[in-house]
């Protein structure tokens, strides 16, 4: 079965997020980049899928020639071959990253059997993505998927909600959408690193449309320091806090 | 949490490794009322010592940065924070054998013993893991370890604070370095302000910021250094401690990889180098992992993916032992590969402890506490020096150019006499265009580009033949020439012309300035006008701290010159005694002022015949200065020389250099005078001579007495040292230093082998020769006496076996060769009498 | 007016969906509910107490249960009878899937997670990114708005409104409308009865608590509280907790009574899961970790020898 997984290079965040000087960006000079978390598991399912059945897993992102790097870590865990539209590093709106990657997998030779998404990305998170994706793709779409399993054609998936599970399925082909928690994801090995140097990442330019959610600035949310009351040093400190359990009425 | 105290005696800031052990050491000095301040939170606030790979190899070509590692080793050993794992050094080449071979001999050299080489089959038995084919040996030693460093700066920092001697304040940012007066004052933090007397930067790679508030310099930059961590591998299952294999360096790959519970940490310095500035590194919240660590460039590590995999392929190469951590850890780099130690010549008061590495954290501690609180550290540190550093080299781009350059030489094979290729050509002496007409090889000098020699004049090869004693091995041919040799001979048959335009030259004058020169100087200052006095600098314990050249122009005038590589210590040495009252100044000439040097046979008669000044013996006497008219200039000449003919210096402000230099060189033509590089002035003149060289010979760890230079009668007025120098007069010396021959330079395959220097000294056992003082003998400089036909070798050795004729084994490359001793004390091997410059 | 999806399970309303009524109030006196599914008819009367003067009721034989493109065509068949200035839905995962349906069919952009919404043209919208650690200024060129409301930046205010109006409609929809849906359902993955996101004490380890065998002295304290464990992600992708148990935005986001969080720093995706507690409580041997900022209270110290020693006071202090 052919597999492909849509990936977006992401900034590693610390402890705390700083904005470039015009608003619009996060500075990015001091961080690393990797992908969104949910994605990881994508990429491992996919991965595992290619194990059990056999065909290719092709992953697809929309970004700067620098998202090279994440696709090549990637095939570094066991991804087949990997495409890249490139853009010039700004920003797309939903609708705009959306057909580009439709159009990019129009123009795929291989007919995906399944195309596999984080639940959201760490940075934007617009949450249509994918949805519009299987609009203009005719295909079904499961998302937020914490379980799943490919039979006889078709993709059978647990969503996990507040009192337990939801079960869904879909026929071949089929988009689905996968949170953490699906799968523990692989971190590369040295050989894989190897051969992922060697593996084709395919780069494809595509032209930027005038957004519809149009982004104007960022603003840091406001920070709610609590001024945490320090109730004391080790041990020594739990009957202060038994008080404070006592006056919650914790217990 | 006490609230941070408005005054303190010293402030250190920073507690890494480096920061903790500087709190320590001055607690244990003695010192108290210190506060230390970090940015960062407790007991790991951020820097490198958060990700160091905290192991340590005790060797190095470095006799200072050996003799620190050892002492850093000891005291992590004290803490209980040392685990001997053993490591090797491997060689994929036979070059790199080689090396192997001389870093034994520079072990031997500097006290660390246990060295061996082995076979890849014994490598083998030692890391069953690699794939011993592809390398040609290692160098094993067993004395390599693993330290925890975060543990040991938190037991320093908990003994200090128990020692009621200092409090330590961390989430405390530096926001300023008060100066008044070129003192410092204080430091104001964004918990408020502390006064204080001494202020300690211990920050690492952080260090250049807060220099520069103060208005002073530490030139470092930060550079990345990729490490990444595999596992776990089941090759390590059983495995219990941090380490139990031994650490391994895949040196001509620049690489090692070293076993840490199940992974292996694979770290490189092949990578391209990666250079920040301070400003660069981000806060401790706005860090994806710590500020030091940012995010692993895979890219940059491709090739050494490879390398790792060639060497350790069942681990490396198991596609289930995946990548656990990976980062670009950041580290301090030097543009000279030292760290960065001392009061900054810029703010008394003000220390730099800084580009010190886990291998030396502890050891540069105590020695520069010791420094601050006794005024000289037990090891030299001249080396480290923050005043070594000459303006030009304390920019950014000489910084970045030259670290970018050394990078990757971390591992590499560095020649003794390797030049930089990088940021060349800033200081240029008024004659450097004709020199480079003819044919100057320029080496450089503090900046300064000095010929070595002159391809000009390689038709003297010819006739001098074999008594420019060639060489035909790469090793000690690289960065040498035979022309050197044959310069030499030339200038002792006729003259040469020396560019001596490097010297560091400062004036020290008003009503004091007697009093300066004599407060620094061993010998006798308080001589005649026109007096030219060549003298030690001694440090308290009556070690040598210079040597150097003083001058008396007039009553109230002394003008001081040094070698330009140690100019800047020398300056901030004499700034440092100079009284608060104002009554002496000190004025760097080194930039007014260019030095023209003539000597051999025929040059009184090249001189003569350019000036009506009376240029004989009698009326110019040996050690006297007297200005000159030369033509159209008035040059101050001054009789000395360390070249061992007679001749003179010429000092001549800088833009009448060039006229000065035409006119000798017009009158030299008439005398077959020749263009002589700084390779004869420097090493073969000068050993020739016995001349002892401040570095080499000339260090605190040994006395004047051991150097054979301390003059028959006393000076009476007081200098620093003296009182040492007085006992040390009164005892029996413990070594003397030494000239010695080579007496066979063939090795077993037959070639002539020529040693360069820092070479073990061993007896006929081929053992190491050890004082009472716990030193070992070496090669402190070695060279071609053409003259003699000779190759020197200088070496401290133990009075009593220092006798004329003794013989010895010197180490050279993994071979042993007889030595024997020439000449025993200062007396020169050639024209012992002096005739030659008393002509 | 503005047109509210009011998501519903199996006829029982998601409270967040009041939210976004009260949202929709900002911005019109004229609000419209949808719910989609016959059964979704019985939140006539608190939809009603919300301001919501009519309740459209999407039936269709072939919508049975959650379906959600199917939802989407019928809030685009809605939307072109209505013409509504603004669709709005809670910034649920369901909310935020079927308007993203919406926005597909109609091929108009979509605002989700907005804290606040000016309708104009553009409209202008603030909306939470990075977890909630940035706000997006942005303008949605379009002239329906689509948008769902962040959950917790709007308190659901009731104006005790009559009951709404029912107004019943049969969407038209194609076969592929129906494709994906809830075929069946299983509870499970809360243990002793107390979910993760009905807790109301949940004790979370990180990082700090060193392994899987170190959250026994968790579980033993939570029971005490009568909660349920959490934890970090770092502990679930090293393989020490189930993930059911993550707390974060690639877990579980939570608001119990009492958060204690013990061994854990404070990466941002963390944060984002349980800043909305009420109480939080930190045990962390770094008193400089970003956690202490979203705090009430701290003890700096180890947690294998705080919890054990907070337990047992707390044993003592109830019997």
């Amino acid at each position: 079965m052919d597999v492909l997984v849509c990936l977006k290079r992401v900034p590693l965040a610390g402890g705390t997020l700083i904005l470039t000087p015009d608003l619009r960006d996060i500075e990015t000079k001091h961080l690393g980049f990797g992908i969104s978390p949910h994605e990881e598991n994508a990429v491992e399912a996919g991965v595992q899928l290619v194990e059990q059945m056999g065909g290719t897993l092709t992953l697809l992102t929309l970004g700067p020639s620098d998202a090279e790097e994440q696709l090549r870590s990637q095939l570094a865990i066991g991804a087949t071959r990997a495409v890249l539209i490139e853009t010039d590093g700004q920003e797309w709106d939903p609708q705009g990253t959306a057909a580009a990657l439709v159009d990019a997998i129009k123009a795929e030779e291989t007919k995906f059997d399944l195309i596999i998404f984080g639940a959201e990305s760490a940075d934007s998170a617009g949450y249509q993505i994918h949805i519009r994706m299987a609009h203009a793709l005719n295909l079904p779409i499961v998302t937020n998927v914490k379980s799943m399993k490919v039979e006889n054609n078709i993709v059978s998936c647990d969503r996990v909600v507040a009192y337990g599970r939801e079960h869904y399925e879909a026929p071949l082909p089929a988009i689905v959408t996968v949170r953490d928690g699906l799968n523990i994801p692989r971190y590369p090995s040295v050989p894989g690193r190897m051969a992922a140097r060697k593996k084709t990442v395919d780069v494809r330019k595509a032209e930027a449309r005038v957004p519809k959610l149009e982004k104007v600035t960022l603003a840091l949310a406001p920070s709610k320091d609590k001024g945490a009351e320090i109730l004391g040093k080790g041990p020594d400190a739990v009957p202060a806090l038994v008080e404070v359990l006592k006056q919650i009425g914790a217990f | 949490m006490s609230k941070l105290p408005a005054k303190a005696k010293c402030v250190v800031i920073g507690a890494g490794i480096v920061g903790n052990g500087m709190v320590y050491h001055l607690a244990k000095l003695g010192w108290r009322d210190i506060v230390q301040i970090d940015k960062g939170p407790l007991p790991s606030p951020g820097g490198s010592t958060g990700h160091a790979s905290n192991f340590i190899f005790p060797v190095d070509h470095s006799k200072e940065m050996t003799a620190i590692t050892a002492e850093s080793m000891r005291q992590y050993k004290e803490f209980g924070t040392f685990t001997e794992s053993g490591g090797i050094e491997v060689a994929r080449t036979p070059e790199r054998m080689q090396e192997l071979a001389r870093r034994i001999t520079s072990a031997k050299s500097w006290g660390i013993d246990g060295g061996r080489i082995l076979t890849p089959a014994q490598v083998k038995e030692l890391v069953p893991y690699i794939d011993e084919t592809i390398i040609l040996g290692g160098y094993y030693q067993p004395t390599v370890g693993v330290v925890d460093s975060l543990r040991t700066g938190t037991l320093m920092r908990e003994s200090a604070s128990e020692m009621g001697a200092a409090v330590s304040f961390a989430n405390t940012e530096v926001l300023d370095i008060t100066v008044v007066d070129g003192r410092v004052t204080g430091v104001v933090t964004d918990q408020g302000r502390i006064e204080a007397e001494y202020v300690v930067i211990a920050t690492g790679c952080w260090s250049p910021k807060l220099a520069a508030m103060a208005g002073a310099h530490i030139p470092l930059t930060p550079a990345v250094h990729q490490m990444k961590d595999i596992g776990p591998v089941p090759f390590f299952a059983g495995t219990k401690g941090d380490i139990e294999w031994p650490i391994v360096r895949d040196m001509d790959v620049f690489m090692y990889e070293r076993q840490h519970g199940t992974g292996l940490e694979i770290g490189s310095y092949a990578h391209r180098p990666i250079l920040y500035t301070p400003d660069d590194l981000p806060s401790n919240a706005a860090a994806t992992l710590s500020p030091t660590e940012f995010a692993f460039t895979q890219a940059d590590f491709d090739i050494q993916d490879e390398h790792s995999y060639e060497l350790m392929p069942s681990i490396v190469g198991d596609e289930n032992v995946r990548e656990k951590y990976a980062c670009n850890g950041i580290l301090s780099y030097t543009p000279d590969g030292m760290p960065i130690l001392g009061e900054t010549p810029e703010v008394k008061g003000l220390w730099s402890v800084a580009a010190v590495w886990i291998k030396e954290g502890p050891g540069t501690s105590k020695s520069v506490a010791e420094w601050m609180v006794l005024g000289e550290s037990q090891i030299d540190l001249h080396s480290s020096n923050i005043a070594r550093f000459h303006d030009h080299q304390k920019t950014e781009f000489h910084i970045k150019s030259r670290v970018d350059e050394s990078f990757n030489k971390t591992y590499g094979i560095v020649h003794p006499l390797e030049q930089y290729a990088s940021n060349r050509n800033v200081r240029l002496s008024p004659f450097y265009a004709l020199e480079k007409e003819l044919g100057a090889v320029f080496y450089e000098t503090a900046g300064w580009e000095r010929p070595f020699w002159y391809e000009s004049n390689k038709n003297l090869l010819e006739k001098f033949g074999q008594k420019t004693m060639p060489r035909t091995a790469e090793w000690e041919s690289r960065w040498w020439s035979p022309i050197i040799n044959a310069e030499h001979l030339q200038m002792r048959e006729s003259a040469g012309i020396v560019d001596l335009s490097a010297f560091a030259i400062f004036d020290i004058t008003g009503p004091s300035a007697l009093a300066v020169v004599q407060k620094a100087a061993l010998r006798q200052m308080d001589v005649a006008i026109g007096r030219v006095v060549y003298t030690p600098i001694l440090g308290p314990n009556g070690g040598f701290k210079s040597d150097l050249t003083i001058m008396r122009l007039d009553t109230n005038h002394f003008r001081v010159v040094t070698g330009g590589a140690h100019g800047m210590a020398d300056k901030k040495w004499f700034g440092d005694l100079l009284p608060t009252d104002g009554s002496a100044q000190i004025f760097d000439l080194t930039s007014s002022y260019t030095t023209i040097g003539i000597w051999g046979p025929k040059a009184r008669e090249i001189i003569q015949a350019v000036t009506k000044n009376d240029m004989s013996h009698e009326s110019f006497k040996f050690s006297t200065c007297k200005i000159i008219e030369v033509g159209p200039l008035r040059v101050l000449a001054s009789r000395i020389s360390y070249v061992g003919d007679l001749g003179w210096e010429f000092y001549i402000p800088i833009e009448q250099g060039a006229k000065l230099w035409q006119m000798l060189w017009e009158s030299g033509k008439n005398h077959e005078m020749i263009p002589v590089g700084i390779g004869v002035y420097g090493t073969t003149g000068r050993l020739e001579k016995c001349y002892r060289a401040y570095g080499p010979e000339l260090e605190t760890e040994y006395t004047v007495v051991e150097a054979g230079m301390q003059s028959p009668k006393l000076k009476e007025a007081d200098f620093i040292g003296k009182a040492a120098h007085v006992k040390h007069r009164s005892e029996k010396p413990v070594t003397m230093l030494c000239t010695l021959f080579v007496d066979d330079h063939t090795s077993s395959s037959g070639e002539m082998r020529y040693m360069m220097g820092n070479e073990p000294i061993l007896n006929l056992d081929k053992q190491p020769i050890v004082d009472t003082h716990g030193r070992r003998s070496y090669v402190t400089s070695a060279g071609s006496a053409p003259s003699l036909g000779k190759h020197i070798l200088m070496s401290y050795l133990p009075t009593e076996l220092a006798l004329a004729g003794n013989k010895f084994l010197v180490e050279y490359l993994g071979e042993h060769y007889p030595c024997s001793i020439a000449e025993v004390g200062a007396t020169s091997v050639f024209d012992p009498s002096n005739e030659r410059i008393m002509a | 007016m503005i047109l509210v999806l009011v998501d519903h399970d199996r006829g029982e309303i998601d409270p967040l969906s009041l939210r976004a009524l009260t949202a929709a109030r900002k911005l019109s006196q004229e609000i419209h509910a949808v719910v989609i599914g016959s059964d979704g008819a019985g939140v006539l009367n608190i939809v009603g107490e919300y301001g919501a003067q009519i309740l459209h009721v999407a039936s269709h034989a072939a919508i049975t249960d959650y379906t959600p493109m199917a939802s989407g065509r019928a809030l685009s068949e809605l939307v072109e009878k209505l013409k509504p200035a603004a669709v709005l839905a809670a910034g649920s995962p369901r909310g935020n899937e079927q308007l993203a349906h919406l926005a597909a069919f109609m091929d108009i952009p979509m605002a989700a997670e907005c804290s606040e919404i000016t309708l104009g043209s553009p409209h202008h919208v603030l909306r939470a990114r990075w977890a909630g650690n940035l706000i997006e200024s942005a303008h949605v060129h379009s002239e329906l708005l689509i948008a769902t409301v962040l959950s917790f930046s709007t308190e659901p205010q009731s104006i005790n409104g009559p009951a709404a109006t029912l107004a019943q409609f049969q969407p038209e929809l194609e076969p592929a409308d129906t494709v994906v849906k809830i075929l069946s359902r299983s509870s499970g993955e809360s243990k002793g009865g107390v979910t993760l996101i009905d807790a109301k004490v949940i004790v979370s380890g990180g990082r700090g608590v060193g392994g899987a065998e170190g959250f026994a002295n968790l579980e033993e304290l939570a029971t005490l509280l009568g909660g349920t464990v959490g934890c970090s992600r770092v502990v679930t992708s090293s393989g020490w907790r189930p993930h059911a148990e993550q707390v974060g935005q690639t877990g579980t986001k939570v608001a119990p009574d009492l958060y204690i969080a013990a061994g854990i720093s404070g990466a941002m995706q963390h944060i984002a899961g349980m800043k909305n507690s009420k109480t939080i409580v930190v045990i962390n041997t770094d008193p400089e970790a970003p956690i202490l900022r979203y705090a009430d209270y701290a003890i700096i110290g180890d947690l294998h020898q705080v919890i054990p020693a907070l337990t047992s006071a707390i044993r003592q202090a109830k019997e």
